[in-house]
Formats: structure tokens, sequence, C-alpha cells
């Protein structure tokens, strides 16, 4: 058990360890009790364009039940958190963000809910936000999620592509089901109201569901190129230096009128002075903090944010940042490992290729 | 607390043969051999010294517990042959998929022998950490350095704490 954001969360469950643990969402399908990140709603009127001003992605674009991932911005275009904003409806959202996060977003959402109810934007109807304290998230995750869950459901899950989700009935419960995660797997992240969240957990640790710790969730999420906030994401940092300038709308990028639009504006125009970037590299791990340099030389280019062994391709993968130039797939590197130098060579994300359900 | 003392000295075969001698012979058995003493001492990070006072050797291993927390190892990086260190400097790293794990010198001396198994075979620090994963022998310049560290039953109440 490890202390995390404010919780008690397990590495590992009892002799499984986290390499093996690993495999088996690879191959099968893991639980993730992930109920300690934060999900909210935001109801109103004006809730797509208070959104589109916390965020820079088009949610009036979005259909409904379907998810984004996001980012909310500081005034500067720095990430405050990412997120994955849900829309239900015109004037209903749910948001999931980071737990390790959830003071400075609830009241950055709290602050930016009142200035927007008292603007002349809000005329014709008030945002509210409802933060779902206690309510449980689940992450079944892997090739057999799926079929795991189709027998619980009578819902045809081949309906329910990456991105979608919906109110699924399971064994009586009825829950919201969207289909996603943070693996690169196929699977699902499951909402549960307080009072059934144990209930629905021992229904989804079953065979051959195995409860996977943080440190699988680790090492799936960086094989599938995914960001952790904190390490690969911080308020100094803008999306397009991210490489997820993906999540601004494309109708938004000329002339949105989101918070930080001018900061990023200017990385979209100019490029950004550093961009996010995989590698591999020989020898030993690089991770968080290890330096990047040009080789043979003592011109630091950058710095690694994530890195760990791939216990799927096994080889040393990484991810961090380096200046723009140098940021090309396949350029070679140098890492500083305790004062030796690693070879690097990037490579384009995911370094595991993603198997999300697109439908047949 | 008795320190292990294991005779090493003895080939695999003549060990066999005085396992089975009967007992009314036992007595003498050790007589015949000359004995050394391994002495067994360990550190707060969960790194043993198994040190043979004939040699002035000590052979650096991570401990069962070490390697268990660590999970599964997947790169080991070892000192030089004849790098002069000194007790409580940085000799190498443990990687697992988790994190990695510094090795400091548990003794001062000169790095007489690495593991080079353990390029190809990391894996031997899970399977047999304090036999065949062993790291490196460090050849002592003070022998009064491993009575300083602690003995097993000290590591176990330092592990509980």
């Amino acid at each position: 058990m490890v202390p995390f954001a404010g919780y008690s969360m397990p590495l590992s469950y009892g002799e499984v360890g986290a390499v093996a643990s690993h495999h088996h969402v690879r191959n099968s399908v893991g639980l993730f009790d992930v109920g300690h990140m934060v999900q909210s709603i935001f109801r109103g009127a004006t809730a797509t364009a208070f959104l589109e001003w916390l965020t820079p992605s088009s949610l009036s674009a979005l259909e409904p039940y379907s998810s984004t991932l996001s980012v909310i911005l500081n005034e500067k275009g720095g990430i405050i958190d990412d997120t994955v904003v849900t829309k239900h409806a015109e004037d209903a959202f749910y948001v999931v963000t980071n737990a390790g996060r959830r003071e400075r977003d609830l009241a950055w959402f709290r602050a930016k809910v009142e200035e927007w109810n008292a603007s002349e934007r809000a005329q014709v109807g008030k945002v509210q936000l409802e933060v779902l304290e206690g309510w449980g998230l689940l992450a079944l995750q892997g090739p057999e999620a799926a079929q795991y869950l189709q027998a619980l459901t009578s819902f045809d899950l081949r309906a329910l592509t990456f991105g979608k989700s919906a109110f699924v009935p399971l064994e009586g419960f009825n829950l919201h089901v969207a289909r996603g995660g943070y693996t690169g797997e196929d699977g699902f992240e499951i909402s549960i109201p307080p009072s059934e969240t144990v209930e629905v957990a021992k229904m989804l640790s079953k065979i051959p569901v195995q409860l996977t710790g943080l440190g699988a969730r680790d090492s799936l999420r960086l094989e599938a190129g995914m960001c952790l906030y904190g390490n690969d994401l911080d308020e100094d940092t803008s999306p397009v230096e991210a490489g997820l300038a993906w999540v601004i709308g494309k109708d938004r990028r000329e002339n949105g009128e989101f918070i930080g639009a001018e900061g990023v504006r200017k990385h979209l125009k100019e490029g950004p002075p550093r961009r996010r970037v995989g590698m591999f590299v020989e020898g030993a791990p690089a991770r968080q903090g290890a330096k990047i340099f040009t080789p043979n030389s003592v011109e630091q280019l950058g710095i690694v944010t994530s890195g760990i062994p791939s216990p799927t391709l096994g080889k040393n993968i990484a991810m961090g940042y380096v200046k723009s130039g140098w940021h090309k797939k396949g350029t070679e590197l140098e890492v500083d490992v305790r004062n030796k130098r690693r070879k690097a060579t990037l490579t384009p994300m995911p370094f595991v290729k993603t198997r999300y359900w697109r439908g047949e | 607390m008795v320190p292990a003392r294991v005779p090493i000295s003895r080939p695999a075969a003549s060990a066999f043969r005085t396992a089975h001698r009967p007992t009314a012979y036992g007595g003498a058995k050790y007589s015949l051999f000359v004995r050394t003493v391994v002495t067994k001492r360990y550190t707060k990070d969960h790194e043993v010294v198994a040190f043979d006072d004939s040699t002035m050797k000590g052979t650096v291993h991570i401990t069962n517990y070490a390697q268990s927390s660590l999970g599964d190892v997947v790169f080991v990086e070892l000192p030089t042959e004849g790098t002069k260190v000194a007790q409580g400097d940085q000799i190498g790293a443990v990687e697992s998929v988790k994190a990695a794990s510094d090795i400091y010198a548990p003794v001062s001396g000169v790095i007489d022998e690495v593991n080079s198994k353990l390029a190809d075979q990391p894996s031997l620090l899970n399977k047999s950490p304090e036999d065949q994963g062993w790291l490196c022998r460090i050849k002592l310049t003070d022998a009064a350095e491993i009575g300083k560290l602690m003995d097993e039953k000290a590591y176990k109440t330092h592990c509980e704490s």
C-alpha cells in the first residue's frame, strides 16, 4: 500500500506482482479501483458554452453520450489538469479529473462557475457543479473485458464503441459505463453510486478478472503513450508542447474563446519551444528527471518525465520533453542515468499498439 | 545471536559423505578439513555481506526482503572490478519495473569480482537473491566494519519496524 492523493492505495494485490498483473491486463482482463478520481456533473442551459470556455474542446459538436480527452488550462495556456469530458446533453456533462489535482481543480471550477454565472454569458441559464462525492469508479480493462461484461447485461456492448457511454443495466444495477480507459486496451469505466460500490466491485472481480494495482496502471498507461499529470503534464506545459493539440477543436483554433487561448494560439502558430516525445533507451531504464543530451555533448535538450522497462516489449521506454527541432522520430540522443550516458532513440507513441473497440 | 557458521571450503562430494556418516564418527568430521568462517551481516539498505575471513572477501547480495519488495528485476548496474570503494558509496543499481534502487558498498575495500551472469540474467536476483544472484565481491580493507553491521536478528527487527 502506498499513499496516493490522500488515499492509501495498493501498488499490487496479494501475491500477484505488478508485471504479472500488467500481462494479465494485456492478455485477459483486470479491474482497477479508480474511485479516488474526481467525478463531477455540470448542468445548466449554458453548460456547453461554459465548458467550451473552461477547455479548448469542441463540445457543441460532440454527440450526446460521447466523451473526449480534454485539458483544463490556466490563463497562460498551461495545463491545470487533463480530463475526460462526457456529454450527456447540451445542458449536462460528466467530467472526470485527477485525484492529485482535486483541490486545485475544484477551487478553479467553483471560481469559474461563479464568474460565469455573474456574467452576461449566463443570462439564458446558470451553470451548476455537482461533485459526486463518495461515488465509486471501476475500470475493467483488457481484451476479455467486453466478454466478461456482456455476460452481465442484455445491453449489446458491440454498439458501445470507444469513446461512447451509456447507462447499462448490470445484474439489477443501472450504471454509467464509458468505453475507454487508461491502458490502451479495450475496456470500460463504470461509475457507481456510493451504496452500490462494494457489490458491483464483487460482481466485476470474478475469474478471469484480476484486481490490478497502481504499479501495473502506470506501466500500462506509459506503454500506451498516455500522460500522467504531475509527471508528464504541469501548469507550465501547454497542450501543444504536450502533443495534445488534437484535443483543441478545429473550429476553435483560430478564434475559440477559451481560457488560455492566447498562449495556446502562440504555440500553434509559432510552434512550441519543446515537445513531448517517446524514446527507447538502451541499457539502464531512464526514469523521471533523467537529463536528455545531444550525443557526445553537454548540450542539454530536455528531461525524461516518465520511464520504465516495458513489460510488454522487454525494452526500456520513456517519455519526456526535448527542444523543438530534436523531436523527429529516429533522432538519436543520449540520456544520463546515474552519470552514465545511455543511447536513446526517439520513437512514435503509443509504444504498444492500442486495441480499442471501434466497431465491426 | 550466533552468526551463521557455514563451512564452504569442502568439496560437495565430501559434504555428501560427511552428512551420511554415522553419528558415532561425527565428532571428528570437521577436523579433517580446513575451516573457514563465513559471517553474514546486513545493512539498513537491505543488503547482505557474506564475509569470508580466510580471504578477507565479502560477497554482496540484496536480501530476500529487498527482492520481494522490488519485484521483477530487469537490469543490474554493477561497479567495475578494481574500483576502490568506501562504505556507503553508491556502487550500482538494481532496476525493476517499479523503481530503481541504488546499491551501496556495505563495507570499504576494492571491488574484486562482479557477477557477470547478471547482465543476461537479472532475474537471478529474484530467483536466488542470497546465492546465485550475488552482486559483487569486495576485498575488505577493514574487517572490523563487518562487526558493526546488523546480524540476522537485528535485520529482521529492522524489516519489521
